[in-house]
């Protein structure tokens, strides 16, 4: 998060030197020469190119980082492919690491939870190799119904337990 | 079942035992038929510990569900021995045993003597004396408990063993997980292992001195296995993926657990002296919660091959794989009774988690708890009390219910969520 956000304030930055050093080097009192309206417009293809980055860094930076599941099930659902997809670019570009953490709600027996959230995550893991993510960038790790997102024994909590987070 | 409720009334005590006890007792439903008992107070003066005796044998008694005990302060009388027992002032209230005793100390070790005494017959029916080095009072109670117990039931008592289990407390705003081992009523409670990491599945060695379980210590599930005598800790496996559901051999000499190292989970062997491993189970669904029959034949465990989790059995010589449950639609972590003949076993119902035991033969499945979220089970070493973890509002605790489900009590902690309990093996 923080490397994203200095990374865009670099970007913000470099963008308005570049659009200052065109205004400087241009007098007032003549029009500009023909390589200087070049310089000038590659340089703001530039800074478009880098904001346009900046705004996609800082996008996949407030990407959900949590994908839900059905009880007992490991299989994603139709809803969950459009935010993969967007990990997907997202762990390509940068070739990061990602953790994908499996979770289960704490209906039914432990050691099978622990089993269903590994499955879970492989599920997950899977989906970004097919989109070409590269297995060696990915880690896959079960907690079961250890480590709750959300306490209480309802439908809503069971909800928001069943998971898979990307870290 | 209305005549088992209308007894469970009077029946719900709270049997507050020593300061030590972290637990505290409480019968919810009891056996229709139960033997009257009363444990008159030990004589026990001038002793260096100060537990109740007589109260910790009383509670053990009660909480098996197939006694009721006489109220201390309605006894016509507190004879010590045979001699100075009244049988009228007994007969009066149609008490059908006596438990008496009488305890000293030499040299820092107790030596008990107890009597049961039959009040119809006006005569001793069990006596005993005996003396343990080292042993707590607890101990001593816990001796004469099991001695009454099988002197009247013909079943031997398990009120001397231990159990092991988890706990997660919330501890400086962040979960502590403890591996704990107490008496079998909850008492005397002790840390084996804690850490802020999650820890999983204790499983007792045959000879209750060792237990392996799973440690998140380093962030991903291991397992671990931990002298109970040295207080050494050694890590048993290492591979990616799961490793996790250790389960002790009868004999002692291998461990089944789950490795996911193959890509999904399956049931592997390490043999504990040369440290192989070998493969179980193969297939492309869910294989966990190993356990082995007693005879070391095979291992139960469960599978979603089905598509929906239920529990299957492995012959670990020919490695031919038979499925055990075929009643709805979620069965697992099962143990074996101790007959043989039977299987417990978590069982959905109506979208409720119960504990379940069904006879293999058959496959007639028995509910035996009324409770949800209700998982874990555990056999007593006796083969009569099969105990679990359930929950009471939003707390983890442990209950324990007769196989034929007719006892049933609430063990509450006092302090955190428990979970997983492990009923240790015999001693000796």
């Amino acid at each position: 998060m923080l490397t994203v956000n200095k990374f865009f304030k670099a970007a913000t930055l470099s963008v308005s030197m570049a659009v200052l050093a065109a205004c400087s080097s241009t007098p007032a009192n003549q029009g500009p020469t023909a390589e200087e309206i070049a310089a000038q417009r590659a340089a703001e293809e530039r800074a478009a190119a880098e904001a346009a980055e900046a705004a996609k860094q800082a996008e996949w930076a407030n990407l959900a980082t949590t994908i839900y599941f059905s009880f007992d099930q490991a299989t994603l659902a139709a809803e969950s492919r459009d935010l993969l997809d967007q990990h997907a670019e997202r762990l390509m570009a940068s070739g990061d690491s990602a953790v994908l953490e499996g979770h289960a709600d704490e209906r039914g027996t432990r050691e099978y939870n622990i089993a269903l959230g590994e499955r879970r995550a492989n599920s997950v893991a899977d989906y970004l190799v097919l989109k070409g993510v590269a297995r060696s960038q990915l880690e896959v790790v079960s907690y079961g119904e250890e480590r709750p997102a959300v306490d209480g024994s309802n439908e809503f909590s069971w909800a928001k337990n069943r998971r898979v987070e990307i870290r | 079942m209305k005549k088992l409720l209308s007894f469970a009334a009077p029946l719900l005590l709270l049997v507050a035992s020593s300061v030590s006890a972290q637990l505290v007792v409480e019968v919810t439903s009891g056996n229709d038929k139960p033997i009257k008992i009363a444990v008159v107070p030990f004589d026990q003066q001038n002793l260096s510990e100060r537990t109740d005796v007589a109260s910790v044998v009383e509670s053990d008694l009660v909480r098996s569900g197939q006694f009721v005990a006489t109220d201390r302060d309605s006894m016509l009388s507190k004879p010590i021995s045979v001699q100075e027992v009244a049988y009228r002032d007994w007969r009066l209230m149609s008490v059908d045993y006596l438990v008496l005793g009488r305890i000293n100390e030499q040299g820092g070790q107790f030596a008990i003597t107890y009597e049961l005494v039959d009040v119809s017959a006006q005569r001793v029916h069990d006596r005993g004396i005996t003396s343990i080095p080292g042993a707590e009072l607890r101990d001593l109670a816990h001796w004469v408990s099991d001695r009454v117990y099988e002197k009247l039931t013909g079943f031997k008592g398990a009120f001397g063993t231990n159990i092991a289990f988890v706990k997660e407390k919330n501890v400086g705003g962040e979960p502590l997980y403890q591996l704990i081992k107490a008496d079998a009523d909850g008492a005397r409670e002790h840390v084996i292992y804690e850490s802020r990491a999650p820890l999983m599945s204790p499983s007792w060695s045959p000879d209750a001195s060792q237990i392996a379980y799973v440690s998140f210590e380093s962030g991903r599930p291991r397992i671990m296995k931990h002298d109970l005598t040295t207080n050494n800790r050694e890590q048993l496996t290492n591979f990616k993926g799961l490793n996790s559901s250790p389960a002790w051999s009868p004999k002692g000499d291998k461990m089944a657990m789950v490795l996911s190292r193959d890509g999904n989970p399956e049931i592997y062997l390490l043999d504990l002296t040369t440290r192989q491993f070998t493969r179980m189970t193969r297939h492309y669904a869910i294989d966990t919660e190993p356990t082995w029959t007693h005879d070391g034949e095979y291992i139960i465990f469960t599978s979603n091959r089905s598509s929906k989790p239920q529990i299957y059995q492995v012959h670990v010589e020919t490695g031919v794989v038979e499925r055990l449950t075929f009643e709805g639609e979620y069965n697992a972590r099962p143990r074996a009774t101790l007959d043989g003949k039977g299987l417990v076993f978590v069982h959905q119902r109506d979208s409720v988690f119960h504990i379940a035991v069904q006879d293999i033969a058959s496959g007639r499945i028995f509910v035996l708890t009324k409770t949800s979220l209700d998982e874990s089970p555990t056999v007593s070493p006796n083969g009569r009390t099969v105990m679990y973890a359930t929950k009471r509002g939003d707390q983890g605790i442990l209950a324990a219910v007769s196989v034929d489900g007719g006892v049933k009590i609430n063990l509450p902690a006092s302090d955190g969520d428990v979970r997983e309990p492990a009923w240790a093996p015999y001693v000796d």
